[in-house]
């Protein structure tokens, strides 16, 4: 577990995490889904979780989000327990869930408005459409855009509120190869740029080691965080570099061992 | 990464030269084709009657040939007359059959079905008591839809969001609403002293029920993850309802206003037809009483006329309510 005094403030900590759902095949028994998770992310860190699909990566997700609770255990932002959605955690998801009344803009300062503060910040929503190239597209609405602008507008949008740590479920894995990769390295430039804590939820093996400073790797049944691997090549990473290639296989390897016992 | 392109429906297509001066001569040759036969079987009705008929039709060759000869000025125009001239032909034609089928071989019993002459004549001798009946069906219409719309609005919210209210709101919403509200006139008339009142009080519930159970479902419908994003965008309720969930039901809401609308044009002409002394259902069952058919046809022409420009402007009220959806919504 992790020491108080490492704790910095806007870390996030979790200890011990159990969420179980009714089982869908019968309603008295229940299915657990995350049982016992604990992890700990830094400040500025960049941190993946892949895992098998149903592994409950995304519940995981949703919980260090608010928006459902644990059964048991602790979710720490620094000190603070998380209960509720709030501003200081965002979230993007796979699919970007751009509300399709709104433009690009009204979209992109939705955070804004929900929390009262559009009037003093109104110079901000300009930083960040520039900040990922979406200017032009201002007064567009959301089914006009392709699926990576619509993903960057998405990540504009979480990102104007400031949060602490940003959460990314998939956040690429609706787009094509080649728009993920470049969509891999705006991600990153994000990260860079703003050193906003992120855990990317994905099921991308080179996605996870191309981009994060660590990764956890979840089994399914019951969903626990079997391994946690440190990536320690310097950026910009090389997809083809050898030590890449040879940290891709160890995952695979134990992916396939975890996946057979 | 392109946008794609801004595709505007591209039903309208100029036809071929050949065929436009065609469609053009179509209009003006139809109107001359059923003044010709007017002229041919109304020898032995007396002139007066069958002036104003004679006179409609020369005004539609009139016109037509001038709009065909301004056309080339305006691409307006000219989309409008390639879109509509061949209906304009098919309608005047069908005038000139009823007018074979009544004045013609007199095969429909009089006085029930006037030829399209004598209901022009009613139309243009009656024109003032019509358009009083007009302008009073308009004011009970709307103040009863009106109504009936923001109730519909506020129950459908309350229905829609929030699952106490729903429990106990819905069971009644499905007894009490399928009931025709032309089923509570005998009621209305006994509770409320004035005709007018109690018309628009029902008008009111025949579409309140449609816009709540519309306006309900979309709201409880509205995908989750627009709300789980607008949550962890810091929403709070207030944000979360009217600006989530409302605008992600305003495509239900509208389907909503329009089944309300169709149920309060048939609550308005039944609500005048026996309770109110005005309005063009009155109209209706007056001439009606009077044996004055061609007064019945006129009162008809001017309720389709009536009818089907409130649902035209409903519809434009609806694009631009949701432009968002363009390309999306084809109905």
């Amino acid at each position: 577990m992790v020491a108080p005094a490492e704790i910095e403030a806007s870390s996030l900590v979790l200890c011990d995490v159990r969420k179980s759902f009714p089982a869908p095949d019968n309603p008295l028994s229940r299915r657990q889904v995350l049982d016992g998770v604990s992890f700990s992310l830094g400040a500025g860190e960049l941190i993946s979780l892949i895992g098998p699909s149903g592994c409950g990566k995304s519940t995981l997700l949703r919980l260090v989000a608010g928006l459902d609770s644990a059964d048991s255990g602790d979710l720490l932002i620094g000190t603070e327990p998380i209960t509720v959605p709030n501003a200081e955690r965002g979230l993007v998801f796979q699919d970007p869930n751009l509300f399709p009344w709104l433009t690009v803009r009204r979209n992109i300062q939705a955070g804004l408005v929900a929390r009262g503060i559009l009037h003093e910040k109104k110079n901000e929503v300009d930083d960040f459409m520039r900040l990922v190239g979406l200017e032009i597209f201002a007064n567009v609405y959301p089914h006009h855009l392709s699926g990576g602008m619509a993903q960057r507008a998405a990540l504009a949008r979480a990102l104007i509120n400031h949060p602490k740590i940003l959460l990314l479920d998939e956040p690429l894995g609706a787009l094509d190869a080649f728009t993920r990769m470049r969509m891999q390295d705006e991600v990153l430039r994000l990260w860079e740029a703003r050193r906003t804590t992120m855990l990317l939820v994905t099921h991308d093996i080179d996605e996870a080691i191309y981009m994060s400073d660590r990764i956890m790797i979840m089994t399914p049944r019951p969903g626990r965080i079997e391994r946690t691997i440190p990536v320690e090549l310097a950026r910009p990473r090389q997809r083809d570099s050898g030590d890449f290639l040879r940290l891709r296989s160890d995952i695979l390897k134990f992916l396939h061992f975890a996946g057979k016992s | 990464m392109e946008p794609q392109e801004d595709l505007v429906p591209t039903a309208i297509v100029e036809p071929p030269s050949a065929l436009r001066w065609r469609t053009m001569l179509a209009v003006p040759f139809a109107a001359g084709l059923a003044l010709a036969v007017h002229a041919f079987i109304a020898k032995r009705e007396p002139s007066l009657e069958t002036h104003s008929y004679r006179l409609l039709f020369i005004e539609v060759i009139a016109v037509s040939i001038l709009l065909a000869l301004l056309r080339r000025f305006s691409p307006g125009l000219r989309h409008w007359m390639a879109n509509m001239w061949p209906i304009f032909t098919l309608a005047i034609v069908l005038v000139c059959v009823w007018d074979i089928i009544t004045l013609g071989f007199r095969m429909l019993p009089l006085p029930y079905f006037p030829g399209p002459s004598a209901v022009l004549r009613s139309l243009i001798n009656d024109r003032v008591l019509l358009l009083d009946s007009t302008w009073h069906s308009l004011v009970l219409l709307l103040s009863g839809y009106t109504l009936g719309v923001i109730g519909g609005l506020i129950s459908g919210i309350c229905i829609g969001w929030s699952s106490p209210i729903r429990y106990w709101g819905m069971p009644l919403l499905k007894v009490v609403g399928p009931i025709p509200a032309t089923a509570w006139i005998p009621l209305a008339m006994v509770l409320s002293p004035s005709a007018i009142i109690s018309s628009a009080a029902l008008i009111a519930l025949a579409v309140w029920f449609p816009v709540t159970m519309l306006t309900s479902s979309g709201i409880s419908n509205t995908r989750a993850s627009y709300l789980d994003v607008a949550r962890t965008l810091g929403a709070g309720r207030a944000y979360l309802i009217f600006h989530v969930a409302i605008p992600a039901a305003v495509p239900n809401i509208f389907i909503g206003l329009f089944m309300g609308l169709g149920a309060s044009f048939l609550t308005l002409v039944v609500a005048e037809s026996v309770g109110v002394k005005s309005g063009l259902g009155w109209y209706v069952s007056w001439a009606q009483g009077w044996a004055e058919y061609g007064k019945v046809f006129a009162a008809l022409i001017i309720m389709a006329a009536f009818f089907s420009t409130i649902m035209t402007v409903l519809f434009k009220i609806r694009d631009r309510a949701l432009v968002w959806q363009k390309g999306v919504i084809k109905w």
